[in-house]
């Protein structure tokens, strides 16, 4: 079950431009019972150049094995950029968890449609937040087996 | 949470995971249907409504077993995911196949996880309830297909 068998970390990529849940997100993940490395990207041109390891800056870029998705993005939206992930052959078996402050139905249903593979409302409250980022560290580094790269 | 969102569809040909699943969802407190079907074909017929199953419920989510008998879990996978109506349904494949090689295949045809069955009783108990908790507290799901897709002759 356990997804780093041989030792090496996760490699989590996080895309979101509030920087407060950046700071959360990675506290959460740090305190993780699953060793993880999580690299951010702040719009959704980043997140894209950083899947491609288009230019310099992201030339040693890791492949992820999860990401997480947040779909109010400067540049290039969400729902936008996991669109183009799940429809490239090299990308589209990486999981992507959608965390977004909307509960519209209607981004939900776009998301799964998107071949999304889970969307999860962000709460605004610290606690609830951190107790969520911490449930989808359990479920997916520790219950689910991630693809390998 | 919505009363609806809580039909849950397990396509398993195993009477022992069938009754370990059902055994692990009744000890949560609330009340979740589970609807078994044993193989491809009667899964496919249940999720279109068709032939005996008219008037089956669109389930909010699915279980999937990979080794079915008359249609594999590969097809039944991809079969729901290229439908425009159910594609929307989180597919948690659940199995004993542990290659590497199939781990990728399951998540391009994107199957929401993937979930190898711990053959030890107590752990794969534990899984269910993992699986119960996440998807159904923790994760929204997809609002409900609205009446039925296919309308009677």
């Amino acid at each position: 079950m356990n997804n780093n068998e041989i030792g090496n970390p996760i490699e989590i990529l996080l895309v979101e431009d509030n920087p407060g849940d950046v700071r959360l997100t990675r506290e959460a993940l740090r305190d993780g019972k699953v060793k993880n490395n999580l690299s951010v990207a702040k719009d959704g041109v980043e997140a894209l150049d950083f899947l491609h390891k288009k230019s310099k800056k992201y030339e040693n870029a890791p492949r992820p094995d999860l990401i997480l998705l947040d779909l109010n993005l400067p540049k290039k939206n969400g729902i936008e950029v996991l669109g183009e992930i799940k429809t490239d052959d090299e990308l589209k078996h990486i999981p992507v968890v959608i965390l977004t402050v909307s509960k519209a139905e209607e981004d939900i249903l776009k998301a799964y449609n998107l071949y999304a593979n889970c969307y999860i409302k962000k709460p605004v409250e610290l606690t609830a937040f951190l107790k969520v980022v911490k449930s989808v560290e359990n479920f997916w580094l520790t219950i689910v087996k991630l693809p390998t790269n | 949470m919505i009363e609806e969102h809580r039909k849950i569809l397990l396509i398993e040909d195993n009477p022992g995971y069938v009754l370990l699943t059902r055994e692990a969802l009744k000890e949560n407190k609330k009340n979740f249907d589970l609807y078994v079907v044993k193989d491809g074909i009667e899964a496919m017929s249940f999720l279109r409504q068709e032939n005996k199953y008219t008037d089956a419920p669109h389930p909010n989510l699915i279980l999937l077993d990979l080794y079915l008998p008359e249609k594999d879990g590969y097809e039944v996978l991809k079969e729901i995911k290229a439908d425009d109506e159910l594609k929307r349904i989180p597919v948690v494949v659940l199995t004993i196949s542990k290659f590497e090689e199939d781990i990728s295949k399951i998540y391009e045809l994107h199957a929401n996880c993937y979930i190898i069955k711990p053959i030890n009783l107590d752990q794969f108990i534990r899984v269910v309830k993992s699986i119960q908790d996440f998807w159904f507290t923790i994760a929204k799901l997809p609002p409900k297909i609205r009446g039925k897709r296919r309308s009677a002759k």
